[in-house]
């Protein structure tokens, strides 16, 4: 299938391309070449790894050209030799039909690239406006000029419908807005090529729909995209054409008019891809876990739960949703013991654990993937195999009479490395810091999964990673549901909640507005209670 | 270059590097430089290169000598530096620690076998008590330790002034009496190999306290716990460790590191137990010798006898006519380079890419 649709898909690709061949030639103003970005045949390698392999990208100008492919597939590393970040072992760079050396980031600027970070660069207690000049502020001698700055600021927002605050500071604006700081940024610096790095990953749908408009905005105004995801709805939605990498190399670009998804995700892992998590009724159980009017205080001191309570039964999956920063965070901290409850009770089968210590808990049989991977999940600067034994590592095997036993330390990372194909350059000796953000989520998933808890608090599983691994994932999070564990899934993807809960409850200002079942609702139901615009009535089963 | 590899070649280079400005500085003052490598060489190996003479054994006493108390206070600062603590309470540690074992020297009385191990195991429960402190306030009030190690050195200091020459008695007011032979590590034997140096057997405690460095850092749960402590406090919060106790004891430990060597000085170098004007600055040496050692048990054993080197080189530089300041210009900027590794890192690439250019230059 793969090997007969590829060529026409290339076919395909190739009409598109002669069809739009005229307004092409308009926009360039004549020039012979529609490209405004040709990589050819970039390669780079890192220690025990080739992350491009000869891959060629040929992006035309005021397109927006996706970049897709699963983690460690070279995407970002590809993206970073554009920015300067990296320097290719070999190939070209064409900017404009003219070979260009991008020695650094600052070189890239001059160029006209600019990168929006998916993490953002932000300086947390600066105003909007002193973010987006810092490093090139106009000046009126020796002063900073913020009034000149502030309406080339505004007009720039204007003119691409990028409605920012300029006199908010970055703290206390939402990360929709944060995220326009950041193209704002790199448009106020007169980028033409913009590199966004994962941009949906940490917003909420309406967000993306207004990210979505920008986007459009942005191209019409002559801007050119190049969009790293792997969230195969967007492409469709927005991109022009699509370049598919996998495991380093070059799997071939098409226009996304000609394909479809479940083309792109097959391109993207090398084979067919399920989107929808199969699984059985839920058989439940006991109640293994359950939360009596918990109240829970924030970072900021003032009450991030409010009085919530929850029951999640053996065999049962629970999904919590709500618009990130709903007290998510602080009630998963709280049943884990990451966090004191100011008030109420937490009962895991039956005991209850509300004071108990973090070990206590676990041993217990609590189970618990964390958010914030580089801050709970993994020690960084441990090797792999290290990072595998967290909770366990003063056990029997991996150690004996307080002495560790490497071996079977060693041995247990080989395991769940097979198992869970996590991607490491060295294998079990990896350090943790080295490896790819998706794959250091499947290192925390593949441990907290091998523990089997009796009660599972799994929050964002998936974060970062691609359709294939997510897949692997859920339906792994499912068979411990059919083990007859309790799981209580936090998620901010819409998708992921309806595909593998059994039960939904959503969560608002730290409330829990309503709990419906994931079979009889759908997102727009769930969209409306997550803004806190609608409360559930009667109708609704009891939280 | 692997990771291993760049641990043990980063400080290599900084040595060196310390070691150039040296001998430029040497240059510069009309010096000759070898004159000065020749001080050193006869400062670790008592080998004259320049004039005819038999090798004195004595020098390498000496040596020893220096480099035992810095390689303890190295290993204090390097274990609490493994679990994310900034000690720089080696100095009071050390202080204390001596105090402890001129006490136990003076006021017990005993047969050497029960004596001096008890002598021994006083200044390192001293030492740990007086790192409790810190790591106590950290864990329970989140004090940062540098603040109150620094002001526990002073304590130590005027707490064993107080002692020496208010409860102990001081005649001159500088030392107290004799310790009993029975409390002593000094040994004739030593002495008499070594032309009558003051080598004693206090490498015996050092080499212990580097193998259970390495051993409890490296093969322990207790060792992964601190690492990992000391790598990310939340994640091992995450994990279920005990991060509060793990600080504790990590300071504690550590504390008997330095302990330890005030009992070395103590009844292995002296036979009194001394009151001192100012602190001595073994515990700042020891900040050094852990950098340079890059935290390590081997590390440190080789760094902390290279300052050792440097200092028992300096009366021997001086009689050479160049100024013994010149070994702490050294010593001061092989840290610096090390502190410089990251940028050491760059320009060893640049060199090795600029190399492998030129082989392929070479090859068309």
């Amino acid at each position: 299938m793969i090997f007969v649709s590829r060529p026409l898909s290339r076919v395909a690709f190739f009409l598109a391309l002669v069809v739009y061949w005229e307004p092409i030639k308009v926009t360039t103003g004549g020039r012979a070449v529609g490209y405004i970005i040709e990589m050819l045949n970039i390669t780079k390698d890192f220690p025990g790894i080739r992350a491009n392999d000869n891959i060629t990208l040929q992006v035309q100008e005021s397109s927006i050209h996706a970049l897709l492919g699963e983690n460690g597939a070279g995407k970002s590393t590809l993206m970073s030799i554009l920015f300067g970040l990296y320097a290719p072992d070999g190939g070209t760079i064409k900017i404009r039909g003219k070979e260009a050396r991008i020695a650094d980031p600052n070189a890239a600027t001059q160029l006209g690239i600019g990168m929006v970070h998916q993490h953002f660069k932000l300086v947390q207690g600066f105003t909007v406006t002193e973010n987006i000049i810092l490093g090139s502020e106009p000046t009126r001698g020796p002063f900073i000029d913020i009034k000149k700055a502030q309406e080339k600021v505004l007009s720039l927002s204007k003119l691409y419908g990028l409605s920012v605050d300029p006199g908010a500071k970055i703290e206390d604006i939402t990360v929709g807005m944060q995220q326009r700081v950041e193209i704002l940024k790199m448009l106020f610096r007169d980028a033409e090529i913009l590199i966004f790095d994962e941009p949906t990953a940490v917003l909420t749908p309406q967000e993306i729909h207004e990210l979505i408009q920008i986007m459009r905005r942005l191209v019409a105004e002559g801007k050119t995209i190049v969009l790293i995801t792997h969230k195969l709805k967007e492409i469709k939605e927005v991109a022009d054409t699509c370049t598919v990498l996998r495991r380093g190399k070059l799997v071939g670009t098409v226009g996304v008019a000609d394909t479809s998804e479940e083309r792109m995700a097959e391109m993207m892992v090398g084979r067919e891809v399920n989107f929808h998590v199969g699984k059985a009724q839920a058989v439940t159980g006991e109640v293994l876990l359950r939360i009596e009017k918990l109240n829970v205080k924030n970072a900021k001191g003032v009450l991030g739960v409010k009085n919530l309570s929850l029951e999640i039964k053996a065999g049962e999956i629970l999904g919590l949703c709500g618009i990130d920063g709903n007290g998510q965070t602080d009630l998963v901290h709280a049943i884990t013991g990451l966090a004191k409850a100011e008030d109420g009770k937490i009962f895991l089968r039956g005991k209850e654990i509300t004071n108990l210590s973090i070990i206590q808990r676990l041993d217990l049989g609590l189970g618990h993937i964390p958010e914030d991977r580089h801050r709970h999940g993994l020690v960084l600067d441990f090797n792999l195999d290290e990072n595998l034994v967290v909770h366990d590592y003063f056990r029997f095997p991996y150690a004996h009479l307080g002495i560790l036993n490497k071996k079977a330390i060693k041995d247990n990372a080989q395991r769940l490395i097979k198992e869970f194909d996590v991607r490491s350059g060295q294998g079990a000796a990896t350090p943790t810091r080295s490896m790819s953000g998706g794959n250091q989520q499947k290192a925390i998933v593949a441990r907290e999964i091998d523990r089997s808890p009796d009660v599972f608090i799994v929050a964002q599983p998936t974060r970062g990673l691609d359709v294939g691994a997510i897949e692997y994932i859920h339906s792994r999070i499912v068979a411990e549901r059919d083990k007859g564990k309790a799981i209580l899934l936090v998620s901010l993807e819409l998708d992921e909640i309806l595909d593998v809960s059994d039960r939904i409850a959503v969560i608002y200002g730290g409330e829990i507005v309503g709990t419906v079942s994931a079979r009889e609702t759908n997102e727009n139901e769930l969209g409306l209670m997550m803004s806190g615009s609608v409360r559930q009535s009667a109708k609704g089963g009891k939280a | 270059m692997t990771k291993r590899r760049e641990k043990v070649v980063l400080p290599l280079v900084a040595v060196f590097l310390g070691f150039l400005l040296g001998s430029i500085i040497v240059l510069a003052t009309g010096r000759s430089p070898l004159a000065m490598f020749a001080a050193m060489i006869k400062g670790f190996s008592g080998i004259d290169i320049i004039n005819d003479v038999p090798i004195n054994t004595r020098h390498i006493g000496e040596f020893i000598i220096q480099a035992m108390p810095i390689i303890l206070t190295g290993l204090a600062f390097a274990f609490a530096s493994r679990t994310g603590l900034f000690s720089i309470g080696a100095e009071g540690q050390l202080m204390v620690g001596a105090l402890a074992a001129t006490t136990v020297a003076l006021l017990v009385q005993a047969p050497k076998a029960i004596h001096l191990p008890l002598v021994i195991l006083s200044s390192a429960a001293a030492g740990a008590l007086w790192g409790a402190i810190p790591g106590f306030l950290k864990a329970r009030f989140n004090v940062h330790e540098v603040t109150v190690s620094i002001m526990m050195n002073y304590i130590a200091l005027h707490l064993n002034n107080f002692v020496i020459l208010n409860i102990f008695g001081s005649v001159d007011r500088v030392k107290t009496a004799f310790f009993p032979e029975s409390a002593l590590l000094k040994s004739p034997f030593l002495q008499s190999l070594t032309r009558g140096s003051r080598l004693n057997w206090g490498f015996i405690p050092v080499v212990v306290a580097l193998v259970i460095f390495s051993f409890v850092i490296n093969k322990t749960t207790f060792g992964y716990s601190l690492r990992a402590v000391g790598y990310n406090k939340e994640a091992a919060r995450y994990a279920g460790m005990k991060v509060n106790r793990n600080i504790v004891l990590s300071m504690m430990i550590a504390g008997a590191f330095a302990g330890l060597a005030g009992s070395v000085i103590t009844v292995g170098t002296f036979n009194f137990g001394r009151a001192l004007p100012s602190a001595e600055g073994y515990g700042f040496d020891g900040i050094a010798v852990a950098l340079v050692g890059g935290n390590q048990a081997s590390g440190i054993l080789f760094a902390g006898m290279l300052f050792g080197m440097l200092k028992a080189a300096q009366p021997l530089m001086q009689s050479q006519g160049i100024p013994r300041e010149i070994a702490g210009i050294i010593q001061a900027s092989i840290v610096l380079f090390v502190a410089m590794q990251y940028g050491i890192k760059l320009l060893l690439e640049k060199f090795k890419k600029k190399e492998s250019v030129s082989a392929e230059v070479d090859r068309v």
